[in-house]
């Protein structure tokens, strides 16, 4: 076949009418990778040898007759999922040697919806990180532009998207980093509702605000993936078992009617002129098709970049003790005491953000300083819910600039850890509040994509993707490919 | 000087839960290293806890029986600190919110009064492994079977001011959770242990002396001695002019003395907070009122009813009420016999209780059954079997666990009760020794004891003895 299509509706129709197999869609997508990934850098670990003998039991199972919707449609995993057999490194040094023991159920789930794992993609380490550059593995290269960042964390899932080297991909978002990198690259990418997707055997940042989803280039695309992805599961204290519709039920309904409100203060000066024009712009599109936008206001909101420091590195500085060079993992050579062992295998097998981090986080928590940081950023936190709550009983959707920029040069912030902690001034507020959000292709600026972000009240991920695909159908951003890429 | 002694303990009960507190993995004590560590005790990464929920019951039982709070939300919370046996780098335990606050035990004072000691708080959390240093040359093994197993941490006030006391609360205090079946007790396992906070200060005076926390205290009689040592040493500090150092302290059995583990410099800064993995523990009023239903009987309440339902007396209450599977066991002889309850409580500690000791078994292990027991009891109040010859039949029940009406069967042990023929046998005993008869006449009452043995000893132990005492005085009057 000369041409294949390169979304997951489309593979999966294709497989279902049999115009090719699993087996050969897979090798397309190996193939591809070995040609553009040298340069990308978006897979930290290629797993071809299983990737095609899965693709076989793929075409079994469809010969059987007993295909689900995506079966034998290929997709590449962020490498902070445990992936039983297979390194799971979450991009450190300390992991490099890790091979999970077991699955994480979105890991599980993927398997036994008979989808076809490609490799593991690069990301910051320990998903620390905005633009992809903390990786131990090196940075991953946006495809738009090989001299700028993808963003992050989960930055190898969206180039590999975006360089259609993977038709769509797991990611996690702690603080942006699926709806970030999606943005910068020109993808689709969906955080759920806290406690939408099971976070049992997803490597631990920020426990109260990680939450994994899919990144693909379609919003139909990540409707099937969530369908995929979404479950209660009971390994999962904070897992909530809510009622869930097929995702794509919603999709071709029309938002006409629908409420869209627009914080004033996310068109604040740190937004870049530009992108504000063209989210604006998207906006606009949004009202053509029958939505009623209005301005709302979102106090406190503000305050969501350092009360989201102080929570997820507090949260990272206590889920890291046990990288101690111990059990498993990264052990320094021959340590002549407990102490040194502890010392030099955390300061060898970490890097410098993640112990940034961790020094932050230790020192919020530390006695004396807890109630000035820790319990002062937990109430910000509820203000911050509050608002978004009190917002969503007048309006349906919030919507807004996914990222104040456009992807950035690589190196540029990797100094000034405050000015890359900003690029997340529109993405954390929705972790703190425990919302799902969107971010979707909304068009560019100086030949980079620009994001449109969507929030949505809890459990209304159907909503959010139903106004993302209405978006989708009348525009072309999320079809545009990036230069770098297949 | 007058120097009083301030003392209160931190009681680690071990939950008697089949599985761990956060996880599937067994609790079973003995296991081969690490058989019983699955993936969320090893701390692997993106492994999360789940809460098992008989702790919430047994920690809910616990709070009820003191007449504690039981908190109506609690919070698992953090503890953050490094050690190689400490999986995650943290322990999960309760801090700000622990589900027990207040409560009172009432424990017996050595002079036969007895005293309320409040209980400030009991939270739940998880046990750490164990470091293992021999055997491994110079390197450490690292056990983690007992990581994750469910601890219900129970902290007293400082208000006992002996050794003796301290050892009665602990005491009061395994009786409890035995009975609640919340712990196993076993102190040699490490099930039941202790941290002894420890300070002296002038008599009459009310401020606390600067403490130390002897650590890890695993028998009544090492709580004694280590309280006892620690209190003297602390006394020679301050009387020779020093100040007792506020830290950790070791117990040694073998020396047989305390010594510094930890100075309150290297003390750490735990970084408590709210466990984001975790839920906090929500109790309904539901609940409560269901768990209440379930609350059993506490040691006061069963030594109060045995002296009055039994009509023993309160020392044989508490013997029997010592240990819960002993009332049981006595409770259940009582209901297979019609006998008087006070022969159960002999049999019990006397016969039962010398056959346990010295094959070193627990009544549960018992050969001989409650039930069985009884019977054999209600032999001797029907008369069947005199009391001696039921001590033959118990040492046949120990050693075949036949039933005593089977054993009497099979060995014709049946006493003799006819009055006939036990007049043949005193008839025989008096013709046999005329002499004594001359002296017993004479006035040597001592004698009528021989013909009582001579008669049983022809009978071969079967002769009622009542009834031959009876016989043998209306002959001899004659």
């Amino acid at each position: 076949m000369s041409s294949y299509p390169d979304t997951v509706a489309g593979i999966a129709t294709a497989l279902a009418n049999g115009e090719f197999s699993s087996v050969e869609i897979t090798r397309h997508y190996l193939a591809k990778i070995a040609e553009f990934d040298g340069l990308l850098n978006s897979y930290i670990t290629i797993c071809d040898d299983r990737a095609l003998h899965d693709a076989k039991m793929a075409d079994e199972r469809r010969a059987r007759g007993e295909a689900g919707p995506v079966t034998g449609v290929p997709y590449a995993h962020k490498d902070i999922f445990c992936t039983k057999g297979i390194r799971t490194s979450c991009a450190s040094r300390m992991l490099d040697n890790f091979i999970a023991p077991y699955d994480a159920t979105v890991s599980e789930r993927l398997n036994d919806a008979g989808m076809v794992l490609l490799g593991k993609t690069n990301m910051d380490e320990f998903a620390m990180g905005s633009s992809n550059e903390s990786s131990y593995y090196g940075p991953v290269l946006n495809p738009w532009k090989t001299s700028a960042v993808p963003g992050g964390s989960s930055g190898g899932s969206a180039a590999a998207v975006a360089a259609r080297i993977a038709p769509c991909a797991t990611a996690t978002d702690t603080g942006g980093s699926i709806r970030q990198p999606a943005a910068l690259c020109g993808v689709s990418g969906l955080k759920p509702t806290y406690g939408r997707v099971s976070r049992y055997g997803m490597i631990a940042f920020a426990s109260s605000l990680d939450q994994g989803g899919p990144i693909a280039t379609t919003a139909e695309d990540l409707a099937l993936m969530m369908n995929v992805m979404a479950t209660f599961d009971a390994k999962d204290s904070t897992s909530i078992d809510h009622p869930m519709a097929d995702h794509t039920d919603s999709l071709t309904k029309s938002i006409k009617g629908l409420r869209c409100g627009v914080p004033k203060q996310f068109f604040n000066n740190s937004l870049d002129p530009d992108v504000a024009k063209t989210t604006r712009a998207a906006i606009s599109e949004l009202e053509r098709l029958g939505a009623i936008c209005s301005e709302i206001d979102i106090p406190s909101i503000e305050l969501a970049i350092p009360a989201y420091y102080v929570i997820s590195s507090a949260e990272c500085s206590s889920n890291l003790s046990r990288y101690d060079g111990v059990r498993f993992g990264y052990r320094c050579e021959n340590p002549i005491d407990l102490e040194d062992m502890y010392e030099r295998s955390r300061s060898e097998g970490l890097g410098s953000e993640t112990k940034r981090r961790i020094l932050i986080g230790t020192y919020a928590l530390s006695s004396g300083y807890y109630d000035a940081y820790y319990a002062k950023a937990q109430q910000i936190r509820r203000l911050i819910r509050d608002s978004f709550t009190t917002a969503l009983e007048s309006v349906d959707v919030i919507v807004g600039p996914t990222s104040p920029s456009v992807a950035f040069e690589l190196g540029q912030k990797t100094d000034d850890p405050v000015s890359m902690y900003l690029s997340d001034i529109y993405t954390t507020a929705v972790n703190l509040a425990g919302l799902p959000a969107v971010s979707v292709p909304a068009g560019f600026v100086d030949g980079l994509p620009v994001g449109l972000q969507v929030i949505g009240n809890d459990f209304e991920e159907s909503t959010l993707l139903q106004v993302a695909h209405q978006y989708q159908n009348v525009t072309d951003w999320h079809t545009r490919k990036p230069p770098l890429g297949g | 000087m007058e120097w009083e002694t301030v003392i209160g303990l931190e009681i680690h009960a071990q939950l008697a839960t089949d599985s761990k507190i956060f996880s599937a993995a067994s609790t079973e004590y003995g296991a081969a290293p690490n058989s019983q560590a699955s993936a969320v005790d090893l701390g692997l990464p993106g492994v999360l806890p789940v809460l098992n929920e008989r702790v919430i019951e047994m920690a809910v039982l616990f709070g009820l029986a003191i007449g504690a709070d039981v908190a109506r939300s609690s919070v698992f919370a953090r503890k953050n600190y490094f050690y190689p046996d400490l999986p995650k780098g943290y322990q999960i335990s309760q801090f700000a919110e622990p589900i027990v606050t207040g409560g009172k035990l009432e424990i017996p004072l050595v002079d036969g009064g007895s005293r309320t000691i409040d209980v400030t708080r009991a939270h739940l959390e998880e046990d750490a492994g164990k470091s293992v240093h021999e055997n491994y040359g110079n390197s450490t093994g690292i056990d983690l079977n007992r990581a994750g197993t469910p601890l219900l941490e129970i902290v007293s006030e400082p208000q006992m001011s002996s050794s003796a006391q301290a050892v009665a609360y602990m005491r009061t205090m395994h009786q409890l959770v035995r009975y609640l079946e919340i712990c196993d007790g076993n102190m040699q396992e490490g099930s039941l242990r202790c941290d002894a906070n420890v300070s002296i200060r002038r008599a009459g005076t009310t401020s606390l002396g600067t403490r130390t926390e002897i650590k890890n205290l695993n028998s009544f009689r090492f709580i004694e001695k280590a309280i006892d040592y620690e209190v003297g040493r602390q006394i020679d500090v301050i009387e020779n002019g020093g100040d007792v150092a506020q830290e950790t302290r070791l117990y040694d059995a073998d020396l047989d003395e305390t010594r510094t583990m930890r100075s309150k410099e290297d003390a750490h800064d735990y970084r408590y907070f709210p466990d984001p993995d975790l839920l906090p523990i929500q109790i309904s009023s539901e609940y409560l009122e269901a768990v209440a239903a379930r609350l059993p009987e506490l040691p006061q309440q069963k030594r109060d009813r045995f002296t009055a339902q039994y009509e023993i007396s309160e020392s044989d209450a508490a013997l029997l009420c010592d240990d819960l599977r002993c009332a049981n066991f006595f409770e259940a002889s009582v209901r297979s016999s019609d006998a008087d309850p006070r022969l159960s409580v002999n049999w019990i500690g006397g016969d039962l209780f010398a056959a346990l000791n010295r094959t070193n078994l627990s009544i549960e292990q018992s050969p001989v059954s409650a039930e069985s027991l009884g019977k054999l009891l209600a032999r001797i109040a029907d008369k069947t079997v005199s009391g001696k010859i039921a001590k033959q039949i118990f040492d046949i029940m120990w050693d075949t666990q036949d039933e005593p009406d089977d054993i009497i069967a099979a060995k014709g042990l049946q006493q003799v009760t006819d009055d006939s023929a036990i007049e043949s046998f005193v008839d025989q005993v008096l013709n046999d020794n005329p002499d004594q008869i001359e002296q017993y006449r004479a006035g040597k009452d001592k004698v009528f004891g021989f013909f009582v043995g001579q008669v049983m000893k022809l009978s071969r132990g079967k002769a009622n003895p009542g009834q031959v005492n009876e016989l043998l005085k209306k002959r001899l009057a004659s």
